[in-house]
């Protein structure tokens, strides 16, 4: 027993030299913003970069609306995307997985090309590039990312459910809002949770799909560390922070994170 | 009457059936529309790659001018070179991408056999750790590793930039390996170690073969994360004019024109995936015949 606890003991520490780098690598990481946003460019404490960000209606009006854009987006991907997904599910295709492959395989020529087709394709039926641009860019790019875990659950879930509620009596639009939606509440937020954080912080694809003409609050940050210099990275950091506590209060939403490794588990 | 009966009910099954057809031709009909918006933009990068034209849209003709360019780094017509920057965006996107996913798999693996065999507290605390890479946007993972490196002194450049791969991709090797380590047998390793193997052939002749399918996937899994990465490039990639294609046609389209050669670039890649795609769909359908055979 006392050799088994040994070899168990020793295995553990295989894991060591990656915690060792998680720590190093994301979890200092994280504190150094933590430490940028609340310290001037000299290394003293203070609170001025939060004080500049409220006080700059600009900026707050672009988290605002960056929100807002991320929401409409997460809300028109379910609403397109969940049908699509109940469809392959529920249909008996000869291959099922052909279809959910289909709609991967997009995603695996570069997002920026793909973005400056989109614009190409706007540009070809004369349609102005602005919010509409915006908005079907994002969509287009993160479809997928909803369609695909809410096809996960609805496939893995219990067919015989429904029909059993058939069997007792429940009509078509009871079995779907009783049984289906209910079942799929898991895949839903998983969706929500990977489409909305993704459109929130995104920063090149506003600046592609509407040149340059709508700043998005990732864009904003971008900026600090880039043109701004030295001088702005306290700010960025700052806004990073604020970035930092919405995708951290996301999160919570998510039940079924594990989702994500089957990306590949599908090839 | 009995006859009556039956048609009727025979008419109601017709009718029933048509339904169900015309509710199936509905739900396709559906997905291939949304198929047909999905593709559209890489059709039109598919097709454009097919004329010579400098300008993305514009027409000029049928040729295979800019494949022969691709291959060749020189336009024939023009006599003029093809963006050098271009091969090495190449070059560096591929050498990130095997090298990344390379140090990720090993990293994830032993992490995967470690974290199955602590105890649940230390486990729960590792597994939230794990999955911060994953939850955060491209945006703060690039940043936060930006202010390490300035904070460090480490000046950005090929190192940093593999590093920032390799924290984002290990994540996602650690989730593929876990499944295959729960579904072993935890005895036979302990059993290869009574039979008198020494660790280090455990782990070889038992544990790896078992381990190998996850890792596979997470090997796959983190080189399309790599490639595909825009975000963490950007900020870690420092001024040294290290670039990856992503990093690339991101400078490029903000100088307004695009490499024409990008076009058949992706079109080629995008063939490549897809012919992969349909030949390894083929095979496991072909497995799952022999299974049910």
């Amino acid at each position: 027993m006392k050799k088994f606890r040994d070899i168990a003991s020793a295995r553990r520490t295989w894991a060591w030299p990656y915690v060792l780098f998680l720590v190093l690598f994301v979890v200092l990481p994280l504190l150094l913003i933590i430490y940028y946003a609340f310290s001037t460019p000299g290394g003293d404490f203070t609170i001025q970069n939060f004080v500049k960000f409220f006080h700059t209606s600009e900026a707050v009006n672009t988290l605002i609306y960056s929100m807002a854009i991320a929401f409409i987006t997460t809300l028109i991907c379910l609403l397109l995307g969940y049908p699509a997904a109940y469809i392959m599910a529920m249909a008996d295709f000869k291959t099922p997985q052909v279809m959910a492959l289909l709609f991967i395989l997009p995603m695996w020529i570069n997002f920026l090309l793909r973005t400056i087709a989109t614009v190409e394709l706007f540009n070809m039926f004369g349609l102005p590039l602005g919010e509409g641009a915006l908005l079907f860019g994002m969509c287009y790019d993160y479809l997928p990312f909803m369609i695909y875990p809410i096809y996960n659950t609805l496939q893995k879930m219990d067919h015989s459910l429904i029909e059993a509620a058939q069997d007792l009596g429940a009509n078509k639009a009871n079995v779907f809002t009783k049984v289906v939606l209910p079942l799929s509440v898991p895949g839903i937020y998983s969706g929500i949770v990977m489409v909305f954080m993704p459109t929130v912080s995104t920063f090149a694809i506003a600046e592609l799909l509407t040149h340059n003409k709508i700043t998005l609050f990732g864009s904003l940050i971008q900026r600090s560390f880039g043109e701004g210099g030295i001088a702005m990275w306290n700010y960025g950091a700052a806004l990073s922070l604020i970035m930092l506590v919405i995708i951290a209060a996301t999160s919570f939403f998510d039940q079924e994170r594990d989702h994500d490794a089957q990306k590949g588990g599908l090839l | 009457m009995i006859e009556q009966k039956l048609s009727s009910a025979q008419e109601e099954a017709r009718r029933r059936r048509h339904a169900l057809i015309a509710k199936r031709i509905g739900g396709q009909a559906y997905l291939w529309l949304l198929l047909i918006v999905l593709y559209a933009p890489i059709v039109l990068i598919f097709i454009f790659s097919f004329t010579q034209s400098k300008v993305f849209g514009n027409w000029t003709g049928f040729t295979f001018q800019l494949y022969g360019n691709l291959f060749t780094g020189y336009d024939s017509t023009t006599h003029v070179r093809v963006d050098p920057n271009l091969y090495r965006a190449i070059f560096y996107t591929v050498a990130i991408a095997i090298g990344a996913a390379t140090i990720a798999t090993l990293l994830g693996t032993l992490a995967a056999i470690g974290l199955y065999n602590m105890r649940s507290k230390a486990r729960k605390t590792v597994t939230f750790l794990n999955s911060i890479p994953m939850i955060n946007p491209d945006i703060l993972t690039g940043i936060s590793l930006f202010l390490l490196f300035v904070f460090l002194g480490i000046s950005r450049g090929y190192v940093t930039v593999l590093i920032a791969h390799v924290v984002f991709c290990t994540p996602y090797v650690v989730l593929s390996v876990m499944p295959r380590l729960t579904q072993m047998n935890p005895n036979t390793y302990e059993a290869a170690l009574d039979l008198g193997a020494t660790p280090a052939q455990a782990l070889r002749k038992v544990l790896l073969p078992e381990l190998r399918p996850g890792m596979v996937s997470g090997f796959i899994l983190a080189l399309t994360l790599s490639i595909d990465d825009f975000g963490v490039t950007f900020f870690t990639k420092g001024s040294n004019g290290l670039e990856t294609l992503s990093t690339f046609i991101y400078a490029d389209a903000r100088k307004g024109g695009l490499t024409p050669e990008l076009r058949p670039l992706f079109s080629l890649i995008f063939l490549t995936i897809l012919v992969l795609l349909i030949i390894m769909n083929i095979r496991t359908n072909k497995q799952i015949n022999n299974q049910k055979k």
